[in-house]
């Protein structure tokens, strides 16, 4: 009697993927070659985006810190585009709208800052002087990075606390240098380092400037006492509400001529900003992902060529051609998996030791971290779909012969 | 009444190999053989006789140009691609005179991939595999990969890796091509004594002193079949008087 025809059977998911081993286990170091050229581009993926996010939480973190409730008020220019001086009473004014935690303010003076009195007055450094009140370290959340800030003993001594910039520019390491004040209508003089603020991105005008009391700007500096910028604190629920009245509290006369901003939202957005050099690392990560699939399809089209006795073999062994396809795409697969996985990993991993280094909070991107090796698998399926189709259309007698 | 005869195992008529070009290639050139199960066969032949187009052929591995193969009764011109396939995973073992054993494997995992595209599950493959290396003579070298075999082992695994499914046809292609003749002969031993235990053995070779040996010797000259002996050392069966053209 005639047996029935045996049914053709399919192959596991484990078979599938125990079948895609068989190439990389046996070529071990080619396999880990071709795999690393994916790695690398997604590895320059995840590190380029992680470190561009970890310096962006970095930034937002100290804009946290810093306060978003920050609310600047200065004087905007009129149509002949001379600055028109706030009122005063501005200060007080803005300090009695209720939502106001806090209000602070600089003053301009009629001098500029030199290392001494042999530098030519025209070399100003783009420093300015402002006198300060007491409580402006307080309204800015400022730091000292070294010295002591005004009291109501040193406000009244001719003595300037320096931002870090003006710090720096003028070769000031520490407290306790002189540091020469001068301008057309003062009267110049030495004036002592008091100390010097830490950076502050919020208001970083403050940076570049040197700082005295008020009664002693009033009195040896020209300061006529309206204010050059005035910093409000809010409650932080209220800060809107506040920008929108702010110029008209100030200058009840002009509001149009009142410049207010949110120094946070700038900086939040200059946080979010991505940097061209960004896009470009990014286009060279795609470039390296590119030739990492064409490392791939070069190791899968040689892998197949070696392989013929083996495709001879499994069809002898009842494969059919699909079956062998799906191996060597699997195969290709699993090498873009690796690749992807690793160079995740790797990605990950430097982010990690950039931030520390930097000191910065790590903040790897998760969409990139999956979208890496999900964009080397579909690479390597890519790279690979050629070579299994290849693999496939073997005539078994030939493979078996030609090995 | 008589008792019917048995259904050959395998039934070639008028088969024909033809490789297009210019000029064509004929290569096997009106074939007729009747193979009966539980038979040990050789198949022997100068290089270039066609002999090993006939293994394909009957393998399954390529298709005739023209003329009959039946399988266990089956035609093969009416058997999709996916039902020929599923006869060799089931029904036709392979052994090759190169071995091809995958290198990163060990025996045993070489001898399961033999059942892989039968549909049998992991656990029983092995299982089937360690038996089945056990069956020739193979069960110490369980865990050992190809390159810590010789030569004959290597055979053996690949003749175990043939016979795991269970095979109604083992077909040979010089299984001791690559071999010392004490490693060949021995080889030649163990496919007597799986013959011995009821599986059709067909063996491909070159040498005619091999052939020699076996109870059924069909020669292959230019395409065709030049003589087909049934040795009467052997004891006759019903199976052996298969000879179309026994040697007078």
């Amino acid at each position: 009697m005639m047996s029935s025809v045996p049914r053709p059977a399919r192959l596991s998911p484990a078979d599938l993927i125990r079948l895609g081993m068989v190439g990389p286990r046996t070529r071990t170091l080619r396999s880990v070659l071709s795999a690393l050229g994916v790695a690398l581009g997604v590895a320059a993926l995840v590190a380029v985006t992680g470190i561009s996010a970890s310096h962006q939480a970095h930034l937002l973190d100290r804009l946290d810190r810093l306060g978003s409730n920050l609310i600047t008020v200065s004087p905007g220019v009129d149509v002949d585009q001379r600055p028109v001086p706030l009122p005063k009473e501005s200060v007080a004014m803005l300090a009695a709208v209720a939502p106001v935690e806090t209000v602070s303010a600089t003053g301009a003076t009629q001098a500029d800052i030199y290392r001494n009195d042999l530098v030519p007055v025209t070399q100003t450094n783009g420093l300015s002087v402002r006198s300060a009140r007491l409580d402006l370290l307080g309204a800015l959340r400022g730091n000292l990075r070294v010295g002591r800030w005004l009291d109501r003993a040193t406000e009244r001594l001719p003595v300037v606390v320096l931002g870090s910039e003006a710090a720096d520019r003028l070769g000031i390491s520490g407290p306790g240098e002189r540091v020469w004040l001068c301008g057309k209508k003062i009267q110049c003089g030495w004036f002592s380092v008091l100390g010097i603020l830490a950076p502050n991105p919020l208001v970083p005008e403050i940076d570049s400037t040197a700082l005295t009391g008020r009664p002693q700007a009033t009195a040896r500096l020209g300061d006529d006492g309206t204010p050059a910028t005035v910093y409000v604190r809010t409650h932080p629920a209220r800060v809107t509400d506040v920008q929108a009245i702010a110029g008209a509290t100030a200058n009840p006369a002009a509001p149009n001529l009142v410049s207010v901003s949110r120094p946070s939202d700038l900086l939040k957005a200059r946080a979010e900003t991505k940097t061209s050099l960004e896009g470009m690392v990014l286009a060279l990560a795609g470039v390296a992902l590119a030739v990492g699939g064409l490392g791939i399809a070069n190791t899968m089209v040689v892998g197949v060529m070696e392989r013929r006795g083996e495709v001879g073999l499994r069809r002898a062994l009842g494969a059919r051609p699909g079956q062998i396809a799906a191996q060597f795409l699997i195969e290709s697969v699993m090498l873009g998996l690796f690749g992807g996985t690793a160079g995740a990993l790797v990605g990950g991993a430097t982010v990690h030791l950039y931030a520390s280094v930097k000191a910065w909070p790590t903040a790897v991107s998760l969409t990139w971290v999956t979208a890496g090796p999900v964009m080397a698998v579909v690479i390597a399926a890519g790279a690979g779909l050629y070579p299994a189709l290849r693999a496939a259309r073997m005539s078994p007698t030939e493979a078996l012969r030609s090995a | 009444m008589t008792a019917p005869c048995p259904e050959p195992l395998l039934l070639l008529e008028n088969v024909v190999k033809t490789y297009p070009g210019h000029p064509p290639v004929h290569v096997l050139r009106g074939i007729d053989l009747k193979v009966r199960r539980g038979e040990l066969v050789a198949v022997v032949g100068p290089s270039g006789s066609g002999k090993s187009t006939l293994l394909s052929l009957i393998g399954t591995l390529d298709h005739p140009s023209s003329g009959r193969i039946l399988f266990e009764g089956h035609d093969l011109a009416h058997l999709s691609g996916s039902e020929i396939a599923a006869l060799r995973a089931h029904r036709i073992g392979f052994v090759f005179q190169q071995f091809f054993l995958l290198p990163a494997q060990t025996a045993v995992e070489n001898v399961a991939g033999g059942l892989l595209y039968t549909g049998e599950g992991p656990r029983r493959r092995r299982e089937r595999a360690v038996e089945a290396l056990q069956d020739v003579g193979l069960g110490q070298r369980l865990g050992h990969r190809p390159e810590q075999l010789s030569g004959g082992e290597k055979q053996r695994v690949a003749i175990a890796r043939a016979l795991v499914g269970r095979p109604a046809l083992l077909l040979a292609d010089e299984p001791t091509g690559a071999l010392d003749s004490v490693s060949g002969s021995s080889i030649i031993d163990l496919l007597r004594d799986l013959n011995t235990k009821g599986t059709t053995v067909m063996v491909i070779t070159h040498d005619r002193e091999l052939a020699e040996s076996f109870p059924r010797r069909v020669g292959i000259q230019d395409g065709q079949v030049a003589f087909d002996d049934v040795d009467d050392r052997w004891p006759a069966t019903d199976s052996r008087a298969a000879g179309t053209r026994p040697r007078a």
